[in-house]
């Protein structure tokens, strides 16, 4: 096996790794007192981790110039998607009981609800745009649209940084890190366009 | 003109790592990898990490018509989900965070407009007093509920041996100060010491007491150990914990959450479906050990005996 399916076994594995764990501590009523935030807040978390890890690959690969982590991109991706879909999942039939009229109320009442779902909507076509098959037939177009992952990003930082009552470390934790994310393409591309400018001047 | 065609090993300028940069990689690769373990295994914590023993059991305890007839919460329950920011932030922490506290010897200082005031040790605080088990609903302000067998006495009974002043109209609580044994004080999480406060008919209200104990035993640090509030119609932010200070005054004190965040947290907060939290719905609530949610009742179904206390207020606009 190449080093590249090696790599993206071994993602793949500890990537699902926590929501197996998750399982086992379900099983087992071992998620505390309140089993459905403890569930909701953990697929939540890891939807916020792996797609900053996702969105930390390209940088670590030019930095670094390690090309084979690039595959690594859409792995971690569809993963940050998964436990997005999840904490979805758990919030409409665990949480609300799938009682519509809570849930349209709270989507269209509370921003933080509102920032949430619309993270999961954004990279919902990001999903299923993720296969070799869409890449060749969007073009170029593929990634213009996969830039809708900032903001998808951004939703979902911001849907943790409302919800919280006092303690903003966590959550501005993460918001540190995808501002630094962020940055490091924004002054990329400006050194970028300057060097273009330098060289037909 | 000279054009300059590119070949295929030229690289733009824009694509050489620079010097700095690439000396540092190491170091790059290093924070990068911390924060990814910080954010990984930072928030995992072991939910039943806690088990230290229970409590010494109290005295004897008479029941009392005001308890609530629904099964109580388990212990492991009641003891293991707290909000008790003087111990840290998550559910899980203050079990862990408080099981060193001392909270013997205590007193509490009583003052302002009242005739009998002074620091008084617990036990002379509590003295001549019956022990009585109150099974409350308890209704947490994030959709939360619970149902504790308390143990306390009416909060009315204890100040009136004090003899409040005639123009006395609220009482103001306050939680002891000290971050060495209150590790979650030595960050600006809250403004501390945590302050409460209710008006003089709310403090008088047989429903109102200070709990010292709940399931027969005294109250793990956890819970507010020595003494807390307990104000069952209203959401649990009110109902302080390991109070040392109670001040009765002529007007309404500035209460800990309602100063942090006016517009979501008022003075009265009592327990109403009616009125949302601009986060958040306050329709229904969880009972921990319930699958589904259920719907929330006003005053937390107290309202046949405290509803009369807010006649003519409109609790929209006093929350």
């Amino acid at each position: 096996m190449s080093r590249t399916r090696w790599i993206g076994l071994g993602a793949w594995s500890l990537g699902l790794a926590p929501g197996l764990l998750l399982l086992i501590r379900l099983l087992g009523d071992q998620l505390g007192a309140n089993p459905v935030e403890e569930l909701t807040h953990e697929s939540g978390r890891w939807a916020l981790r792996l797609l900053l890890a996702s969105l930390a690959v390209t940088p670590l690969r030019q930095q670094l110039g390690l090309a084979w982590l690039a595959p690594l991109r859409r792995t971690l991706g569809l993963l940050g998607f998964g436990y997005a879909a999840l904490h979805l999942a758990v919030y409409a039939v665990l949480d609300q009981g799938l009682a519509w009229e809570f849930v349209l109320e709270d989507l269209s009442e509370r921003p933080y609800i509102a920032a949430g779902f619309m993270s999961f909507v954004l990279l919902l076509p990001l999903a299923i745009t993720s296969t070799r098959g869409w890449i060749r037939r969007l073009g170029r177009r593929w990634t213009r649209l996969h830039q809708l992952v900032y903001a998808a990003a951004t939703a979902a930082v911001v849907h943790f940084v409302w919800l919280v009552k006092a303690d903003l470390r966590e959550p501005l934790a993460y918001a540190s890190v995808l501002t630094a994310l962020l940055a490091f393409r924004v002054l990329r591309a400006a050194r970028k366009k300057l060097s273009v400018g330098t060289a037909s001047a | 003109m000279l054009i300059r065609s590119r070949r295929a090993h030229d690289i733009a300028t824009a694509e050489i790592t620079p010097e700095s940069t690439y000396l540092r990689r190491r170091e790059i690769l290093a924070t990068a990898l911390t924060g990814v373990a910080t954010l990984a295994f930072g928030g995992a914590r072991d939910a039943r990490g806690a088990t230290t023993p229970k409590p010494p059991e109290l005295g004897p305890i008479i029941e009392s018509p005001y308890s609530a007839s629904e099964e109580p919460t388990s212990y492991d329950s009641v003891t293991q989900y707290n909000n008790f920011y003087e111990f840290g932030t998550a559910k899980e922490d203050p079990a862990v965070q408080a099981a060193s506290f001392q909270p013997k010897p205590w007193s509490v200082l009583l003052k302002g407009r009242l005739k009998k005031p002074g620091s008084v040790p617990l036990e002379t605080f509590l003295e001549g007093h019956a022990l009585e088990e109150r099974i409350y609903r308890f209704r947490c302000v994030e959709t939360w509920s619970m149902v504790v067998p308390w143990v306390g006495i009416p909060l009315g009974d204890i100040l009136k041996r004090f003899e409040p002043d005639e123009d006395a109209k609220f009482v103001e609580f306050r939680t002891l100060y000290d971050p060495e044994r209150m590790p979650g004080q030595k960050r600006q999480t809250l403004e501390w010491p945590y302050r409460e406060g209710l008006r003089m008919d709310e403090a008088m209200h047989p429903l109102t007491i200070l709990a010292v104990g709940l399931y027969g035993r005294e109250l793990p640090n956890q819970n507010g150990a020595p003494l807390r509030l307990i104000v069952p119609w209203k959401y649990g932010f009110k109902s302080i914990k390991s109070i040392t200070e109670i001040r009765l005054r002529t007007r309404a004190p500035q209460t800990t959450w309602s100063e942090m965040a006016p517009n979501e947290y008022g003075f009265f907060a009592n327990v109403n479906p009616e009125v949302d939290h601009p986060r958040w719905s306050q329709k229904r609530e969880r009972r921990l050990g319930d699958f589904l949610r259920r719907p929330t009742s006003k005053f937390n179904g107290y309202a046949d005996e405290v509803a009369s206390l807010y006649a003519g207020m409109d609790l929209s606009k006093d929350y």
